[in-house]
């Protein structure tokens, strides 16, 4: 037999946005004025949320807080794709998708404050809690995908991950897993560049995080991060695909500004110069200057939204903090089972009669 | 009405009964499908329901991975990991999600997954196929831990597992799959979770043995010269601890007998709850028979690892004569 090429594949980029704010007018997907405004004020209100939780975690009143910082148009603009019963399945850096979807500051602020109360969710949410081993989650968003092409439904789900994350076992599995299930889910790719201090060259030799798709027999798409009108239109079009029975892998290029957590130090592996240079593609800017293009913008309705977010943001500390001040020890019996175990119901009893460990 | 079945027919009927009953149930791991399972337990039940049995990409972390997204939305997953041993490889899935998802969710999700596996040794089966990790399994909260002992139990308790809201790790004893067969009830049977079995009566001694280790501490106890109790837990985890205390608080001895490793073994627990629960009662030191601590040898040497009658009869007489 002659050596003969029996697969080929390409990987597609796309760009709707320059970051100058210039836009491809044939791309540009034809969204509303309200839509296109809400996705601005998620990306904002993302923003602040982060620089107020890193605060607070600074004067003691949060554990580890892991910012989204300069990833809100590869959150915002993906979230805003989904239809209102697809499935949001984050990992611990989604904080700008959940808020798209609904979840509140209160009980972002409330799961760094180390309760769980801020996890609280249910499947009328439509999202898991957040997940913090990496990889993992994008098995459960394959799962719920599946769920709904066993039922026939036309809902589908979304997995978040970084490009940490797709170097573990768990999302090749679930890439290949929701190709062979024709499961209705998209995974988002967030390339932030970074897992902790390991740049992406150091996480695999190939050559975009896009084609870990072309192994699993599913389509890999590679688009800028940072362009929330490339992110929208390439989800729309990769939950179009996914609702029919063909997951996606999104592979959205993006730079995390801000540190890992506030334990780390990105000084340490990366140079001031590298930040500097993503700065000027900050996803947030560029989209303003798009918005304020089209006249959706002005000087006065973005200091009105400044003092909306102020307002929701002082609300949201107050809260996390009654919660705090409220929270019941014992609480933590609660939930372990549907019924408590006879067992647990004793160490539970001991709990509460002041002697932890005795009867 | 009832039938003559081995374990692994029951398991069989179980499963058919349970997706027939409920139609969220769906059936997957790998080779279930169209090859029935590599143990036949899931034999014709693709024909059966076609949209709701699924062979399985091969990957273990996937399965359960996956059945914690199925139950997230919805669905009742029972999934069957081919061995116990590749279990691991899904393990973490197992600790990390499936068995907090009701607690981090504070009770808004819940993942009713079953996991079925083959466990055990005594098949002459290969390396990595043959171990006991139920004390494992039992040390991860949010899970529930069920070895069945006979095919009428077998039946009951996995309409009970599926049935039940929380995630379940079934394990069935591969040495019973097809060796023992007994009257099972072919109408709905449930055995509630939670609730050991006195599988024989006595004054003397108690013995706790679960999966293979049942029949042979039955077989054993002919060659004892005292009246012995014999309990069968049923359900490792939620333990229940009362029957094995009042059994014990009668007959002031006991043994627990299991094929694991002894050190950190669910003996291990047992124990250490009857001091608290029967310490003045208690006449003699417990003893414990168990597999050693090595690896589980491959089958040229597993019978000289696997408790056998001899050492276990050995095991109560140390007891009724301390």
């Amino acid at each position: 037999m002659p050596r003969t090429t029996v697969a080929e594949f390409s990987v597609e980029s796309l760009e709707i946005l320059a970051p100058d704010g210039s836009v491809d007018e044939e791309l540009e997907p034809s969204l509303s004025e309200e839509t296109l405004f809400d996705i601005y004020r998620t990306m904002r209100r993302a923003r602040r949320l982060d620089e107020r939780a890193v605060a607070l975690q600074r004067r003691g009143e949060l554990g580890t807080y892991a910012p989204g910082t300069g990833q809100e148009a590869a959150q915002v603009a993906s979230a805003a794709a989904l239809a209102e019963d697809d499935w949001v399945v984050p990992a611990f850096r989604e904080q700008a998708a959940l808020l798209t979807r609904g979840a509140s500051m209160e009980n972002i602020l409330a799961y760094a404050m180390g309760l769980e109360e801020g996890a609280e969710s249910s499947a009328e949410d439509r999202a898991l809690p957040p997940a913090i081993p990496v990889g993992s989650q994008a098995l459960h968003a394959v799962g719920i995908g599946w769920a709904q092409a066993i039922r026939g439904d036309d809902t589908a789900a979304i997995a978040y991950f970084g490009d940490g994350a797709t170097s573990t076992g768990d999302v090749y599995e679930a890439l290949n897993s929701a190709g062979a299930y024709g499961a209705h889910t998209v995974f988002l790719c967030q390339n932030n560049q970074y897992a902790i201090s390991t740049p992406r060259e150091n996480q695999t030799r190939a050559e975009t995080l896009a084609q870990k798709a072309v192994a699993a027999g599913i389509d890999g798409i590679q688009v800028d991060g940072n362009d929330a009108l490339a992110v929208y239109e390439a989800t729309r079009l990769a939950l179009e695909r996914a609702r029919e029975g063909d997951p996606v892998l999104v592979e959205a290029l993006t730079y995390r500004r801000s540190m890992h957590t506030t334990s780390d130090d990105p000084r340490k592996y990366r140079e001031e110069e590298e930040e500097v240079d993503w700065d000027r593609k900050d996803p947030i800017a560029r989209f303003e200057a798009y918005l304020r293009g089209r006249g959706i913008l002005t000087d006065e309705r973005v200091e009105e939204l400044a003092a909306e977010i102020e307002a929701e943001l002082e609300d949201a500390v107050a809260g996390a903090r009654e919660t705090a001040a409220e929270a019941d020890p014992a609480d933590m019996f609660e939930h372990a089972y549907a019924e408590t175990p006879p067992w647990l119901e004793r160490q539970a009893a001991a709990f509460e009669g002041g002697d932890a460990d005795g009867e | 009405m009832a039938s003559d079945l081995r374990l692994v027919e029951a398991v069989k009927a179980t499963l058919g009964e349970e997706m027939a009953r409920d139609e969220s149930v769906v059936l997957y791991g790998e080779d279930v499908g169209v090859a029935g399972g590599v143990f036949r337990a899931t034999d014709g039940l693709l024909d059966e329901f076609p949209n709701r049995v699924y062979d399985s990409p091969l990957g273990e972390s996937g399965i359960v991975g996956t059945g914690v997204g199925l139950a997230a939305a919805g669905m009742r997953p029972v999934a069957e990991i081919q061995f116990q041993s590749f279990l691991y490889q899904g393990f973490a899935q197992l600790q990390q999600h499936a068995s907090r998802l009701r607690s981090r969710s504070r009770g808004g999700f819940s993942c009713p997954m079953t996991i079925r596996t083959p466990y055990g040794g005594g098949i002459h089966a290969l390396e990595h196929h043959s171990e006991s990790f139920e004390a494992g399994f039992a040390h991860v909260p949010g899970l529930k831990v069920v070895i069945p002992s006979s095919p009428a139990d077998g039946k009951g308790l996995l309409a009970a597992s599926i049935r039940d809201p929380d995630p379940v790790v079934f394990m069935e004893p591969t040495r019973l799959y097809r060796s023992l067969r007994e009257s099972v009830p072919d109408d709905d049977h449930v055995v509630p979770l939670g609730e050991a079995a006195v599988a024989e009566e006595g004054a003397d001694v108690t013995v706790v043995a679960w999966g293979s280790m049942l029949q042979r501490t039955l077989s054993a106890v002919d060659d004892v010269d005292a009246d012995v109790e014999v309990v069968d837990p049923r359900t490792v985890y939620p333990l229940d601890t009362d029957t094995i205390t009042e059994s014990v608080k009668k007959t002031g001895r006991c043994v627990v007998v299991h094929e694991a490793p002894g050190t950190a073994g669910f003996g291990a627990e047992i124990v250490s709850r009857l001091t608290e629960t029967a310490f003045y009662h208690l006449e003699a030191p417990p003893e414990r028979v168990t597999g050693y601590d090595v690896p589980v040898p491959m089958f040229a040497r597993e019978d000289a690892y696997l408790p056998d009658e001899e050492r276990i009869a050995a095991g109560i007489r140390r007891a009724v004569e301390a």
